[in-house]
């Protein structure tokens, strides 16, 4: 395939690429339409709340792409994120919907009459917008650099982010007097830009907010892991020795890439807070975070659409199938994790692009006969002799 | 004060023993074959179902062998778990070998089906699943033998799971719903169930007037001993544990002198698996039995194999007795009690009470693995030779 692209000539490289640039372009129109206008017109209010959710779940899905599709790195611990982002903004529109002086009613089952200090930034909007991605992407770049300094990686590296996913569960859950421990913080009733964040109104905003960072998300991974950012990842994914020896220095671009991913989680822990109405210590559930990875496996790693695909459609049959048989899903989950691990390693998006079509003809009929060298059978000299000593024999 | 930390040292050794017994399978396995195995928590859980099936079998055959019914559950929580994980190796993780990645995910799937597993479980269930087994492997061992494999494969082996699975999903819906309570009643159901510690492990060892050491305590911590002194005579007393330490050592080499590598690895991961088994049956005198029973004790016992290192049980054996009682200590707040009572101290003081939860004193221990990684990244005991990767 190589030597093919190699040989072709630069312009037909060039307009080949315009195309794909201008069919991609018409795919993301066709997706907005379609989530902004077409569905919320089709959909009850129930349901597209629950395609709200995933689709910023679908966000999360995009960051895990990045690092494990794009680099190799498995994390378990991306729920860490997810509820920090969650809880950035709840503090702050629990702190908006108070008066002036004011704290929250939940502390007062605990005796606490003082907000706590690191309470008191979050009152302000433009810091909450910032911490929302900021402080995952400062939590996960420490974690990051502490663990690839000493080059631990791999099922190692998956380890640790596991083990760290528990610690901050504990910490959360355990801390009833700062931030209501195990029942978490409501955001339903609270109060943003004069509107209860349930209102009907509130939620389609927050729906539409979805889509667009969805979209701006995908555009700034298309970004990332196409130039030649995007080649150095796939390459320490591949070989991380290799990079080391050409003269770079993996560790900092691993850490910029996981900080990255937990900021994209942290978003849309947001969003998803707001849309469900409550976020908890069950967002760092260990069985949550391992389910991130595997919407990105059963949509494809390493393609950004397929991230998202796999979001939604793991989701949506996890809607229908725990509403008629909830005894099932684990079942199917867990059926789920052997068969893409097993039968479908790209995913259903590289399954398309690569096996589909020939695994399709060869159930029909035979299997086409194996070409040894494609360069010889392809070249136009060959076939041009090929046919003159065919003609000859004729 | 002597008193307060021989109960300190006690109850860190008895935490330790735990944990140890929880990471020696999982050590040993991915010592051997570099997989984390997430269903290793789901094994523990069926050994400790294994030892409660045991107890009411002992129930009913009267007092006298309830009193020794685990000496009856330890070797059969062995042999269930060391069975499953035998297949679980066969099914799934061979096919996988070199991509730990995508091993640690089907694990975690395998996981979640045994946990469902044990929720739902009934003979329409086991019915159905036996009916599977006989029609998917009879139709390959028939075909196999009959017909052109190789060629008809492509196409008859997906038409062979399509269709026994089929058959049996019928035939289970079927008996569950026409069979009676009997067959659709579920063995455990979700709740948790109780195993009740035979007469002579209830109670404690008195010393003193203020030392206890509880029997079930004392009990876990001999049998992670036997286990231990068993694990070691087998690695380094029998043919088979010679393999194994060769491949830990070098896969490659190992296979070009002659050693089976993919049976060592199918026993390796037995052997570990049972282990876990045992672990379970021995959990269950500390607290009751669940489906979620493996998610407690898992994660630490990853961190025990993480600060270990890999390839020596030594590693094991030190880190789990370290992080017990480290955990003991911090979660207790006796760290805080020992300190002198001068106002210099204030914070420290105030520092060790903030951890003073078992919650807590995990937060803490998991900041000093951290810590000691930066200075250890491979762990206390690291694989030392030219195969071990940079």
């Amino acid at each position: 395939m190589a030597t093919e692209t190699a040989m072709r000539p630069r312009q037909e490289i060039k307009a080949q690429q315009s195309q794909q640039r201008k069919l991609e372009i018409i795919g993301i129109i066709a997706f907005v339409v379609l989530m902004a206008v077409v569905l919320p017109l089709l959909l009850s209010g129930f349901r597209l709340g629950l395609l709200g959710r995933f689709l910023s779940l679908a966000i999360v899905a995009l960051g895990i792409d990045l690092i494990w599709g794009f680099t190799g790195l498995l994390s378990l611990g991306h729920g860490i994120f997810f509820a920090l982002g969650g809880y950035a903004f709840a503090m702050f529109l629990q702190l908006n919907s108070l008066g002036e002086g004011q704290i929250p009613e939940f502390f007062g089952l605990y005796g606490v009459d003082t907000l706590p200090w690191f309470w008191g930034p979050f009152a302000s909007l433009p810091f909450t917008l910032l911490a929302i991605f900021i402080l995952p992407a400062i939590v996960a770049g420490l974690l990051g650099y502490l663990v690839f300094r000493n080059r631990i990686r791999g099922v190692y590296f998956s380890i640790l982010t596991q083990a760290a996913l528990v610690v901050f569960f504990n910490l959360f859950n355990g801390q009833q007097k700062w931030i209501n421990g195990t029942n978490g913080l409501k955001t339903d009733t609270s109060v943003f830009f004069g509107q209860q964040v349930g209102s009907e109104s509130m939620q389609m905003t927050f729906y539409l907010i979805t889509v667009a960072v969805l979209v701006v998300m995908y555009l700034l991974c298309r970004w990332l892991t196409s130039g030649r950012f995007g080649r150095l990842l796939v390459a320490i994914r591949d070989d991380e020795n290799r990079v080391r020896f050409s003269g770079y220095d993996p560790t900092g671009f691993k850490v910029l890439v996981f900080a990255v991913s937990g900021a994209i989680a942290g978003i849309a822990g947001a969003l998803y807070t707001v849309q469900s109405g409550i976020v908890s210590p069950q967002f760092m559930d260990i069985a949550f975070s391992i389910e991130m990875v595997i919407w990105v496996a059963v949509g494809g790693r390493a393609t950004l659409v397929g991230a998202i695909l796999g979001a939604l459609l793991v989701n949506w049959a996890r809607a229908l199938l725990s509403e008629s048989f909830p005894e099932v899903w684990l079942f199917f989950q867990g059926a789920l994790f052997l068969l893409v691990v097993t039968a479908l390693p790209d995913g259903l998006v590289g399954w398309c692009r690569q096996q589909a079509p020939q695994q399709v003809r060869s159930l029909i009929s035979k299997p086409e006969p194996l070409l040894t060298y494609p360069q010889i059978e392809l070249d136009p000299d060959i076939q041009k002799e090929r046919q003159e000593i065919g003609d000859r024999g004729a | 004060m002597i008193e307060g930390l021989i109960n300190g040292l006690f109850n860190g050794i008895s935490i330790g023993a735990v944990l140890l017994i929880v990471a020696l399978g999982l050590a040993i396995v991915f010592g051997l074959m570099g997989v984390i195995n997430l269903a290793h928590g789901e094994l523990m859980m069926l050994g400790a179902y294994t030892t409660y099936v045991v107890q009411n079998g002992a129930k009913a055959l009267g007092e006298g062998a309830l009193e020794f019914y685990i000496l009856a559950a330890l070797p059969l929580s062995f042999l269930v778990a060391a069975l499953v994980g035998l297949a679980l190796e066969r099914g799934v993780i061979r096919h996988l070998y070199g991509r730990p990645l995508e091993t640690l995910l089907a694990t975690w799937g395998v996981s979640l089906i045994l946990r469902q597993f044990v929720r739902s479980v009934n003979w329409a269930m086991i019915v159905g699943l036996g009916l599977f087994c006989l029609l998917f492997f009879g139709g390959r061992w028939i075909l196999q033998r009959q017909t052109q494999w190789e060629q008809t494969r492509r196409v008859a082996a997906p038409v062979i799971l399509a269709l026994s699975s089929a058959i049996a999903l019928a035939a289970g819906i079927l008996i569950n719903q026409n069979g009676g309570t009997a067959l659709s009643q579920p063995w455990f159901g979700a709740r948790n169930v109780d195993v009740t510690a035979p007469g002579w492990l209830r109670g404690g060892l008195s010393l003193g007037t203020t030392l206890q050491f509880p029997y079930a305590r004392l009990f876990i911590i001999v049998l992670t001993i036997l286990c231990l002194i068993g694990v070691y005579w087998f690695l380094n007393g029998t043919a088979w544990g010679l393999r194994m330490r060769s491949v830990t050592q070098n896969r490659k080499m190992s296979a070009c002198l002659g050693i089976p590598t993919d049976r060592v690895d199918a026993l390796t991961f037995a052997l570990g698996s049972g282990l876990a088994g045992i672990a379970g049956c021995a959990v269950t005198l500390l607290g009751s039995v669940g489906p979620n029973l493996g998610g407690n004790y898992i994660v630490d016992a990853f961190m025990v194999v993480v600060v270990g290192g890999v390839g020596k049980l030594v590693g094991s054996i030190v880190a789990a007795l370290v992080i017990g009682s480290i955990t003991y200590l911090l979660g207790s707040g006796t760290l805080a009690l020992i300190l002198p009572p001068a106002e210099a101290l204030q914070p420290l003081v105030d520092f060790f009470t903030f951890f003073a939860t078992t919650s807590m004193a995990k937060v803490m221990v998991f900041a000093l693995i951290i810590a000691f990684l930066q200075w250890k990244p491979a762990g206390m005991f690291p694989q030392k030779g030219r195969s071990v990767e940079v």
